[in-house]
């Protein structure tokens, strides 16, 4: 079977890999301590950790894209407020 | 219900998982693969960074595309949702009217789109369309060809037409589920018509109000078939949705990198808007659940 | 809106009897507003058949009438439209085709939906709200984003132009219904049945198909419609997976108006025939349409 259509470069294997690994994370932490830790949080409803991970997932794409659109291709800073953005969703959310 | 934690269940999830990651995930991944690069065919590709996701958030054919489909989707819910509330409101309760309003009014949901598109097209012509030759007797200047906003007003209208039909029976199925004592009971305290509508139907239609708006937004923000055959995304681009957009692009020209770079920031925005209506409808809809 | 008929209308006779006197009073306030609520949904429902009527009026037109002639009526009735459409292979097999992988992608997609949604309605395990969300995402997701690598990947298993190419690319959006629609009625049926079945020795296989599928019949029923339903009426990813052994009715509508300069009178023939498979399964599922919408949750 000929798979060479999808086109794999190593930039977006380690961007799906990384995704991958963060889903065997988040299984071992659920393993480690059941239930997900769900809290209410600024945005009064209640969250479990892979709600905050998924929060944290949509909202970098859309820092990354506005700053792409807005700023220019250099994405390091923006991956950078990516990280402090999850760190205060997992915080606060 | 109480739900008994059992990790085993996912066994029976299984297959949905396969069947769904084969005919979802593979092809999204491509179109990350897709995005970054650029090609002339042959499966030879070049590696083209992130160009195309800059183009495509610079390029205003895009925009235009993307405020026009979200304009699109306002109208048809501001339209569709109110409209469908008050036709189930007066939809017969019992005898034979039921089956034949349930009948009649589900008919156009069971056409195919690109036939949902051919009829307005005959129906909307001037030369041989009962529509568009009554309006041509009455003297209105109406061509859905040329004319802008008659386009915008045939597609509208057609997606009125065709999906109108839905909000009414979602909203008919939460009216029928409300207990005839509730009905006794605001007629024993003298409620009027509008608070009768307003305290007892209205939160007893919310959660499939909610399902409502989420199926009809999401729907409009992805309609292709039913436009593209009218109008063909014309007159110029004017009712060029960002599914018609997108198809022109990915297998018209054969842009395959801008394509892909346009699907995946389409992709995030229904994302981001499936996952507000779905949280929404799950954490205020649930009270009136039963 | 002043119209209090449906309050009288919801009135069951077994409850008027509890508030007899009382209500005979409401009725008798609310007789002369009765006469107008049939209107709303009568003039609704003549808003959607107009349309359809012109197709059926047109598809049995001659095609000089249908340009030359502006009638209300066929003058002169024809079914040459029909007869070309029932003797032409390539019009008919397309009719062929369509419920082919419709019947295919609702047999797949009932098969893989109903202990998914079993498990949902009856289970909780780990990220199994994320992956009803995932599930969701799939039905909410444009088809036109995924136009483009389905040809890819179908071609890469050499399934382009089969049948069962479009029953598997229709699964990506329903699959994800069924199992909303199935997890809604099954939710419906009390755990306890579960229990007993499972207490007097059933074995989960044989529980499943011998009590409790017959307990969600209707909600099968509704789920195998609503899968016929986005698989007929579906165009895009079709006519993409498709070239000629396995091309769609809808897809053969389109190539011919291109190509045979404007048959009118065939093209509203064969939309006519498309129209008929979904009126005739809606018949059969009228009682619980409504409830199916609801995605068995009201």
């Amino acid at each position: 079977m000929d798979f060479a259509w999808m086109a794999w470069t190593w930039p977006t294997a380690a961007f799906f890999g990384t995704i991958f690994l963060m889903l065997v994370g988040m299984a071992i932490w659920e393993w480690r301590v059941p239930g997900g830790s769900p809290r209410v949080g600024i945005l009064r409803f209640e969250t479990t950790r892979g709600d905050r991970l998924f929060i944290s997932l949509l909202g970098s794409a859309f820092i990354n894209l506005a700053w792409l659109g807005l700023v220019g291709p250099q994405l390091w800073w923006s991956l950078a407020l990516s990280v402090v953005y999850a760190i205060c969703v997992f915080r606060f959310v | 219900m109480d739900k008994t934690w059992n990790n085993n269940a996912w066994f029976l999830v299984l297959p949905v998982l396969v069947l769904v990651a084969f005919s979802a995930i593979i092809p999204l991944m491509t179109v990350v693969n897709y995005s970054v690069q650029d090609t002339f065919g042959n499966n030879e590709f070049f590696w083209a960074g992130l160009d195309w996701f800059e183009d495509t958030l610079h390029s205003e054919r895009f925009w235009a595309a993307l405020w026009r489909n979200l304009l699109f989707s306002a109208i048809i819910l501001a339209i569709q949702i109110p409209l469908g509330i008050f036709i189930a409101l007066n939809m017969p309760k019992r005898g034979w009217g039921v089956p034949v309003c349930l009948v009649l009014m589900a008919l156009p949901l069971l056409i195919p789109w690109n036939v949902v598109g051919t009829i307005w097209q005959v129906f909307g012509r001037v030369d041989i369309g009962l529509l568009g030759r009554t309006l041509a007797a009455m003297g209105i200047d109406y061509n859905y060809v040329q004319d802008p906003l008659d386009a915008w007003i045939t597609v509208v209208v057609m997606d009125v037409w065709h999906w109108t039909s839905l909000v009414v029976l979602l909203c008919y199925a939460g009216l029928a589920s409300i207990p005839d004592a509730y009905y006794q009971a605001a007629r024993i305290d003298g409620a009027s018509r509008w608070s009768v509508f307003r305290f007892i139907q209205l939160p007893k239609m919310q959660r499939v109000l909610l399902i409502a708006v989420l199926l009809r937004f999401m729907d409009s923000f992805m309609i292709y078939t039913e436009p593209f055959v009218v109008t063909g995304g014309g007159p110029g681009n004017e009712t060029t949705f960002l599914s018609i957009d997108l198809v022109k692009m990915a297998i018209g020209q054969f842009d395959v990198g801008p394509a892909a770079a346009m699907s995946l920031i389409y992709f995030l925005i229904v994302l981001l808007l499936s996952w507000v209506f779905y949280t929404v409808m799950t954490n205020y809809g649930q009270g009136d659940e039963r | 809106m002043t119209d209090p008929d449906m309050t009288a209308g919801m009135v069951t006779p077994g409850a008027a009897t509890i508030a007899q006197p009382r209500q005979a009073a409401a009725l008798n306030r609310t007789r002369s507003s009765v006469r107008l609520g049939w209107l709303v949904p009568t003039l609704y429902i003549i808003f959607l058949l107009l349309p359809i009527y012109w197709l059926i009026n047109m598809s049995f037109k001659t095609n000089q009438e249908i340009t030359g002639a502006f009638t209300l009526w066929p003058r002169d009735f024809t079914l040459r439209n029909y007869t070309v459409i029932f003797t032409d292979p390539s019009w008919y097999s397309g009719y062929i085709n369509s419920i082919i992988y419709v019947v295919m992608n609702t047999v797949i997609s009932l098969l893989v939906a109903l202990p998914a949604a079993y498990a949902f309605s009856r289970y909780r395990f780990v990220g199994d709200k994320h992956l009803f969300f995932w599930l969701l995402t799939n039905r909410m997701a444009p088809p036109a984003v995924f136009a483009l690598p389905f040809f890819q990947l179908y071609s890469a298993f050499g399934l382009i132009d089969t049948h069962l190419a479009v029953a598997l690319a229709h699964c990506l959006f329903n699959v994800p219904l069924a199992v909303w629609i199935l997890e809604g009625f099954m939710s419906g049926v009390p755990k306890e049945v579960d229990e007993t079945a499972y207490i007097d020795g059933y074995s989960f296989p044989l529980f499943f198909v011998r009590i409790f599928m017959p307990l969600i019949a209707s909600g099968i029923g509704v789920a195998a419609f609503f899968c016929f339903m986005f698989s007929w009426v579906e165009l895009l990813l079709a006519r993409t997976l498709t070239t000629t052994d396995a091309k769609p009715i809808s897809a053969i509508m389109t190539r011919t108006v291109s190509a045979s300069g404007l048959d009118w009178g065939v093209l509203a023939a064969a939309g006519v025939l498309t129209i008929i498979p979904g009126a005739l399964v809606i018949y059969f599922v009228r009682n619980y349409i409504a409830k199916g919408f609801a995605l068995g949750r009201v």
